[in-house]
């Protein structure tokens, strides 16, 4: 009992001179001085946020059978519905589901597709990109190899056939539910190959550096050193290409829905829920199309308008 | 020199050994050849005849060997899902799609570089700015949007084009061609525009920098100086300057057009080798997915090695370099 407090002290004073660190930062100053960034940081984060709590702002679950009216039909934004007089914000699909709803759960698997592909690449090409900059040699060639080998065709359509092979392994019965692993992995493993050729390049640079040297002299293993000396030196080009690739995971995502060799209709993603509203394009009923593409938009460019600033930001030579 | 093209085609051959490897264990493991081939009503004797016609009872080498020359003499196996040889569908689909592939390249070379010489003379032009930021908000729109976007305004709003297929064909020997139609071309302009707008604002970007970088240079200031007019000098003295790394990036560019196919394909069920692979990935057709990968992979393969080979003979400077780091 008496330890719990002396034990919690410390740490909690370093935990508030790193807060402190971080807000006097160079990188906090510029975020700040940057109206670019604050912008696409406060819609990127309200996106996300109301993609978290969906369950909790979204009017109506749409996948709940038992809360849907079909004479909800086709209602159009902000209009009462000619049957049911029920008024909807962004208007109902063929089914009477709510848009705005079906957009908040769709971004809801948007996101976390896009954002658990990028970290399986990230994982995928942290470990490969260092064990071939560190190690060398016959492991580097064939790890290096093999990703110029995948940079010679478009991750697209890497992801596209890792998919199809996947779903050709995974039983019948289950695919619908796999459908969204599935596509984490055909992005996450389209999309490594960037990550390790930037760590793999600052790795060796940072081992020929002397606290390598000596941590190899202590007797550190080869394991702890990569780990936890050379990882945390690598990691703002990391940082810089991980944002850039989740806005390319989120399109890539959308395209793959788009094309039907996404996310399943059950569980639809933005790209899914554009696919669905382009078969309405021509009997007028717009909303249905648009206001998925305007989120989807939305969230690519603010990610993307993040990184590009992250770059620079990062980027000492251009300060 | 010649041991560089020698190891360059060295590489080039084991890249496609590899995609050769992947694209038959795709075939041999995903899923059971034999119970994709064979219907409901079939006996332990159709199954073994089945295995011994495709080879199943040899071993991995040699059915790779086997594999591999087969596709070689154009031979990919029957699809799961048509029951027709794998080698016709493709036959039939391909001219749809280098049609479409063909003109949307030429329509993004020459609007471009015209648009890139453009806005490289006129740089602080009004018309040029808009440009410049017109094509800004091209890249970042993901290509199956600015499809549906041109289908919405051409077709939906306006009514002038068709929003799918290739409209009327006509038959050329086995090549079916729609650029002899009225209705055919109308049908291409939408697909063209969706598929070369991403390769027309990369050449027009390109071609702008580079011409900025030449202008700046003394020879066109003598040039200036000379009396010449301006058209001869931005045309023929600035423009022939800018072309080795266009020429490059349009190369590489073909191959990434033939893969995007398969997105504007689908938005506008454009009947080409792009559409026929995506309902092959929805339906798990592996034979036409292992030939498409296959004819694929030896196109980029050969478009990289040939632009390779090309940048040696244009840029010496590079056969210096090479020669020294090996």
């Amino acid at each position: 009992m008496t330890d719990m407090p002396i034990k919690d002290a410390p740490q909690k004073v370093v935990e508030q001179s790193r807060l402190r660190v971080f807000l006097d930062s160079d990188v906090f100053y510029m975020f700040k001085k940057s109206p670019v960034a604050v912008i696409s940081t406060i819609i990127f984060a309200s996106l996300v946020l109301s993609a978290l709590f969906a369950p909790l702002i979204a009017p109506t679950n749409p996948f709940d059978p038992a809360s849907l009216n079909l004479m909800n039909g086709f209602t159009g934004p902000m209009t009462p519905n000619a049957f049911t007089g029920e008024s909807f914000f962004l208007g109902t699909d063929d089914q009477g589901r709510d848009v705005f709803s079906t957009i908040l759960y769709g971004m809801r698997v948007s996101l976390f597709v896009g954002v658990a592909a990028v970290l399986l690449a990230m994982v995928i090409g942290i470990t490969l990109g260092l064990i071939s900059g560190y190690v060398g040699g016959w492991t580097e060639t064939i790890i290096m190899r093999t990703a110029d080998v995948q940079l010679t065709f478009p991750s697209i359509l890497v992801a596209m056939l890792i998919f199809g092979v996947a779903k050709g392994i995974t039983p019948v019965e289950y695919r619908d539910q796999m459908a969204i692993w599935v596509l984490i992995l055909a992005i996450g493993l389209s999309d490594w190959v960037q990550f390790a050729r930037v760590v793999r390049g600052a790795t060796m640079v940072e081992k020929r550096k002397e606290y390598v040297e000596a941590a190899r002299l202590i007797g550190r293993t080869p394991y702890a050193i990569m780990l936890r000396h050379i990882l945390p030196n690598v990691l703002s080009p990391v940082l810089v290409i991980a944002t850039i690739s989740l806005a390319l995971a989120i399109i890539a995502e959308a395209t793959l829905s788009f094309l039907g060799v996404g996310a399943p209709a059950t569980q639809p993603s933005l790209g899914t829920l554009i696919r669905i509203g382009q078969g309405f394009l021509f009997s007028g009923e717009w909303w249905i199309l648009l206001f998925p593409a305007v989120t989807l938009l939305t969230l690519a460019l603010s990610v993307n308008l993040l990184g590009d600033w992250l770059r620079d930001a990062l980027n000492p030579r251009l300060r | 020199m010649l041991a560089f093209i020698i190891r360059r085609v060295l590489q080039s051959a084991l890249v496609l050994l590899i995609v050769g490897l992947t694209a038959f264990s795709m075939f041999r493991f995903v899923g059971d050849p034999v119970d994709n081939m064979l219907g409901q009503e079939r006996t332990a004797q159709d199954i073994e005849r089945l295995r011994e016609q495709l080879g199943l009872d040899q071993s991995f080498p040699v059915q790779y060997y086997k594999f591999l020359s087969e596709a070689a003499q154009g031979n990919f196996g029957v699809s799961y899902r048509q029951g027709r040889p794998v080698a016709e569908i493709l036959l039939e689909r391909a001219p749809a799609t280098l049609e479409l592939a063909a003109v949307s390249g030429l329509l993004a070379i020459a609007l471009g570089i015209a648009f890139g010489v453009f806005t490289a003379i006129r740089r602080n032009g009004f018309l040029a700015n808009f440009i410049m930021s017109a094509s800004l908000i091209g890249v970042s729109l993901p290509t199956f949007l600015i499809g549906i976007l041109l289908i919405y305004v051409f077709s939906v709003e306006l009514g002038w084009l068709p929003s799918f297929g290739r409209g009327e064909t006509v038959q050329i020997g086995f090549w079916s061609t729609g650029l002899l139609t009225a209705s055919g071309l109308k049908a291409l302009i939408l697909p063209s525009i969706t598929l070369g707008l991403y390769q027309m604002t990369l050449i027009m970007r390109l071609v702008r920098s580079e011409m900025l970088e030449v202008l700046r240079q003394d020879y066109i200031r003598f040039a200036r100086a000379r009396g010449l007019r301006d058209r001869a000098i931005n045309f023929r003295h600035a423009l022939k300057n800018t072309m080795v790394p266009v020429i490059t990036v349009i190369g590489l560019q073909v191959g990434a057009i033939i893969a995007f196919a398969i997105i504007t394909e689908t938005v506008f069920q454009w009947p080409g080798v792009g559409l026929l692979f995506i309902n092959a990935v929805q339906f798990v057709d592996i034979p036409v997915m292992a030939a498409y990968l296959m004819l694929i992979s030896v196109m980029f393969v050969g478009i990289n090695l040939i632009v390779d080979i090309l940048y040696f003979f244009i840029d010496p400077r590079l056969r210096v370099d090479r020669a020294g780091g090996h």
